[in-house]
């Protein structure tokens, strides 16, 4: 079919203005923030590296749930489960069977937060109709409720105390322990997390997951399983954000009913929203300004900063709704090409 | 223009006579009822392979509600779609594409941030597995097809620009280049040219005709002069019922079709 050609001269072309090369500023960005990442523990005294390693597994979470709304459009207020699940889970594991190994503890979280998405994403996307977004947010958001009040109702699980005292993550004989080790165990995660999720969303997957989001009925009517393809994704997120809630229980050496409740899910909308959705370093760069913002003014002005953070966060989505990385990325360069265009049969 | 059927009138199946030879698509006795509002009564369609078939009448007469109980849009509440040998009445809209069905939308439906040549892609890798695409195992393969669609269509010299930078009448050029893609069986437009200038609506009809070669076409359209043009054979519809059918002739000779549509139109 692609060979037949059209009563030729006779046809206007679509005129063309040659587009500009425009600059590429995510690489940029992305290797910035990488380099800070990597000198901030040796210019900051060492309850501020273990505040910084708080951040990357908070940004961590954040990469999951950017990942789900961001690119697969599904609005997710229960991403908290997921993440609170898994780090329970591994507290059990520690508490419980002794078993601290970062080579089971970590997959461990992962499959957690895997199966419990899987299952709620079951329940929420793959019925016979679509679901609405609607649907799905109350959905996750009960999830997430539901899944607070029973930790806090639990004596098993702590009940509103949560399980403290978890012991420290081990590496053979060796305890993996808050400070300059666990900081850069949290980075290297979550450049590995970023660039396998970087690798998903510019692939042909990652096309027709930005189909999905930008107009699912249109691509329904290609062929698309779409709520194949949000299960999917919901899914991914759900692991990345066990990964997290994994590292995050045994960073702090306890978990407790909130990590897995609506404040802390909504939590995460906020970092992704702040930062910029659908390009993965927006949401690590909410989820580290949102945190630094708040840990400064809290000691600043220890009365009235949630309310000033409150203000900015306002501003920014009023002005900014793109986010921060609107200021300086291009809505071209947030949606990004998938192929290049070029002659025939090269 | 007439390289398919020439009779007046070919019945659905399932209205007492049978087609001498399966229709490509026969959608009989469609019934849909909106609340207490009856869109479609006992609407039929009957397209054979490689026709070029009209579906015209009035605002509200049910055209646009007929092609979407065809493509899967709505259900019917009673009726049966058979599409190329299939019952595909209770299909979903993405398993339709996947027997040969596709549609291009009354309002324009393309992806405005995305490239046109993207738009393409996102169209022909439909039916890539799951793995093909997260490892873009056909991003390659399929690079001459999406040229092809967009030189076919005479926009390959802005294949890089986003879908947003087209006029209105470039982007319906852009949706039907989408929808052709895939190489469907049958090709569903509805009002491909409206909001179209008189060159572009020229244009458009030639766009179209190479692809009777391998490819049916139900066409919803106002402008008559297009429909008469392009098509072999026109269905009227009036109140949800078929008024008549056959051939661009028979329609135009028809006293029922004239007193009814034309002079209303």
């Amino acid at each position: 079919m692609a060979n037949e050609t059209v009563s030729p001269e006779a046809l206007p072309r679509a005129s063309s203005a040659a587009p500009a090369k425009a600059r590429r500023v995510l690489p940029i960005i992305e290797i910035v923030v990488l380099a800070i990442a990597l000198v901030v523990p040796f210019v900051l005294e060492d309850y501020l590296t273990i505040f910084a390693t708080r951040v990357l597994i908070l940004a961590l979470f954040a990469l999951s749930f950017d990942l789900v709304w961001g690119y697969g459009g599904i609005m997710s207020f229960g991403q908290a489960l997921f993440f609170g699940c898994a780090g329970y889970g591994v507290a059990l594991l520690g508490r419980d069977l002794d078993v601290t190994s970062i080579l089971l503890v970590l997959p461990a979280a992962t499959l957690i937060g895997l199966t419990a998405a899987l299952l709620i994403g079951g329940f929420l996307l793959l019925g016979r109709n679509p679901a609405s977004v609607i649907f799905v947010s109350l959905g996750t958001l009960t999830g997430s409720y539901a899944a607070d009040r029973l930790a806090r109702g639990w004596y098993y699980l702590g009940g509103q105390n949560g399980i403290p005292s978890i012991p420290p993550m081990s590496l053979g004989q060796h305890d993996i322990v808050e400070g300059l080790e666990f900081y850069y165990l949290a980075l290297g995660i979550l450049i590995v997390c970023y660039l396998l999720c970087r690798f998903l969303v510019r692939s042909q997957f990652g096309l027709a997951l930005t189909g999905l989001r930008e107009n699912e009925a249109r691509i329904t009517f290609f062929g698309y399983q779409v709520q194949h393809l949000k299960a999917i994704v919901f899914a991914l997120g759900g692991a990345i954000a066990g990964l997290s809630g994994g590292l995050y229980a045994f960073h702090e050496g306890f978990v407790w009913p909130n990590i897995l409740g609506v404040v802390f899910s909504t939590q995460v909308v906020l970092y992704v929203l702040f930062g910029g959705s659908g390009t993965l370093i927006g949401a690590i760069i909410g989820a580290v300004v949102i945190e630094a913002a708040s840990f400064w003014l809290s000691n600043t002005f220890q009365e009235i900063w949630p309310i000033i953070l409150g203000v900015l966060l306002l501003l920014v989505i009023m002005f900014r709704p793109a986010g921060l990385i609107s200021l300086i990325v291009s809505e071209r360069e947030r949606v990004g090409s998938f192929g290049q265009p070029g002659r025939r049969g090269r | 223009m007439a390289t398919g059927m020439v009779t007046a009138e070919a019945p659905p199946a399932g209205r007492g006579q049978a087609a001498a030879a399966e229709p490509l698509l026969a959608a009989a006795d469609i019934v849909k009822v909106f609340g207490k509002l009856t869109a479609l009564n006992g609407a039929y369609l009957t397209v054979a392979p490689n026709e070029f078939h009209g579906l015209i009448g009035p605002n509200g007469s049910g055209k646009s509600t007929l092609m979407k109980c065809v493509a899967g849009a709505e259900t019917p509440t009673t009726g049966s779609v058979r599409f190329d040998g299939r019952d595909i009445t209770a299909a979903s809209p993405a398993e339709r594409a996947r027997a040969g069905l596709s549609l291009k939308f009354q309002i324009t439906s393309v992806l405005p941030a995305l490239t046109l040549y993207d738009n393409i892609l996102l169209a022909l890798q439909a039916r890539t597995s799951l793995a093909g695409l997260v490892f873009s195992r056909t991003r390659g393969v399929l690079h001459d097809r999406v040229m092809g669609m967009l030189e076919q269509f005479r926009l390959a010299d802005r294949a890089g620009e986003p879908a947003s930078a087209l006029s209105h009448g470039q982007q319906q050029w852009l949706e039907i280049a989408m929808a052709l893609a895939p190489e469907p069986k049958l090709l569903l437009l509805d009002e491909p040219t409206g909001g179209m200038s008189l060159e572009e609506r020229r244009v458009t009809g030639e766009l179209l005709q190479p692809i009777r070669a391998h490819c049916s076409l139900v066409i919803v359209e106002h402008d008559l002069d297009f429909i008469r043009d392009i098509c072999d054979r026109l269905t009227v519809l009036d109140q949800g019922s078929v008024l008549d059918s056959g051939t661009v002739q028979h329609i135009q000779a028809s006293p029922q079709v004239q007193e009814v549509y034309l002079r209303r139109a």
